[in-house]
């Protein structure tokens, strides 16, 4: 078979393969990074879209820290005026975090959720981006209804059998709120802290609580 | 053999899954529903073509003892460039397969190719190979995705025919499994009889 192997020829073989594999790849990079880049923006763009009112202009990306993390959201107006905030925030479900962009009004009132990312059993947990479960965020009032799953005394109806996934959505939907809570008024970290204490409290009460569901 | 034998035998006398049941990670993890089967199919079918075609040119300057890093190396640099392109233009099936894109690499039917047929080989055999066992395996997935996908959600191709959610635990892993093994069954009795 082939060529007789010397040290020299294997370390050459190798280094040319290694060479041209690389020169390739190189120029697929060139090639390919600006679509990435606008495949990837066009998704924030329609998950911030999905999740607000009209508005006009482009959303304004910026960040706050809330308790020790960073937040990542984005401002849009209309006429001038906030329209409303698109928050990124995530909880752990049951087969790693749960991430939303969740929109809320400049009166505080959630707009829409939508789904960044999730890695939930099929068919089970990964029902949570049907608008079956999803679509009881829509225009839900938090002074109005309590933001916790039915099983925890709430207003959510959970997904069946994927208990663990409903709570890491609502959590999630509840950091955003706290988010927006600290955006709005500017609140100081101490103030902030002790929402997102609550939070991280009930999601204490989750893994005991999750016991055989998802 | 001629050029149609060399792609059709991938199909059924040597099918990748049903008959030489090779990778069956990714045939068992990606196989949730049919598009992500054939999602998956057409990915290792995109590398196993390329590698093929790529191992096979370079064989006669590859030294023996090196052949094996020589070809996960080639392999390697066309996985990733299916992972850029797929990136930037199916980012959404991009993220259903998430880790096992990568995995290819690694992947026994693309590896087991370059060593039991690429390197003694012409290009253009090579490539129908490629091509073959490729469409095999993505025949493969995707009926064992489709299977999954009516028993376990009641949908084909995402298009939902019952209401309600059919028998979950196909859509799980362990369905992975008992539809796998029932498809084998079915396949090796199909084709004893010829």
């Amino acid at each position: 078979m082939a060529v007789q192997s010397s040290f020299k020829n294997m370390v050459l073989c190798l280094l040319v393969i290694c060479f041209v594999s690389s020169a390739l790849l190189a120029v697929v990079y060139a090639v390919t990074k600006a679509p990435i880049e606008a495949a990837a923006a066009a998704k924030t763009n329609n998950a911030i879209a999905q999740v607000v009112p009209e508005f006009d202009g482009t959303p304004e990306l910026s960040q706050i820290n809330v308790a020790g993390t960073d937040y990542t959201y984005y401002k849009v107006s209309k006429d001038g005026a906030v329209a409303g905030y698109a928050i990124m925030a995530a909880a752990t479900g049951f087969s790693g975090p749960v991430s939303l962009m969740v929109g809320i009004t400049a009166d505080g009132i959630i707009y829409n959720t939508s789904v960044l990312s999730q890695s939930e059993t099929p068919g089970l947990g990964a029902k949570c981006t049907e608008p079956a479960f999803a679509d009881q965020f829509r225009n839900f009032n938090p002074a109005e209804k309590v933001l916790k799953v039915k099983k925890d005394g709430g207003d959510v109806d959970a997904i069946t059998a994927s208990t663990i996934t409903s709570r890491a959505y609502t959590n999630a939907v509840q950091i955003a709120l706290d988010v927006y809570k600290a955006i709005t008024t500017g609140a100081r970290p101490d103030a902030a802290s002790g929402a997102s204490a609550s939070a991280g409290g009930s999601s204490e009460t989750d893994n005991n609580g999750g016991q055989d569901n998802e | 053999m001629s050029k149609l034998q060399l792609i059709t035998k991938g199909l059924i006398k040597e099918n990748p899954t049903f008959v030489l049941i090779l990778g069956m990670c990714p045939t068992l993890a990606t196989t949730t529903s049919a598009m992500n089967g054939m999602g998956m199919g057409f990915a290792t079918l995109f590398v196993l073509v390329l590698s093929n075609m790529a191992i096979s040119a370079a064989a006669p300057y590859i030294p023996d003892k090196v052949r094996i890093p020589s070809y996960i190396v080639i392999i390697a640099a066309f996985v990733t460039i299916l992972q850029f392109i797929m990136q930037a233009y199916t980012p959404a099936m991009y993220e259903t397969l998430g880790l096992f894109i990568p995995l290819i690499v690694v992947n026994c039917i693309v590896l087991g190719r370059a060593e039991a047929f690429a390197n003694k080989n012409s290009v253009i055999d090579s490539a129908c190979d490629g091509l073959g066992i490729g469409l095999g395996f993505t025949l493969a997935l995707t009926v064992l995705g489709l299977i999954r996908e009516i028993i376990g959600s009641g949908s084909a191709f995402g298009f939902k025919f019952i209401s309600g959610d059919g028998i979950l635990v196909f859509v799980l892993a362990p369905g992975a499994f008992l539809a796998l093994g029932y498809l084998i069954v079915l396949f090796r009795k199909l084709t004893a009889k010829k």
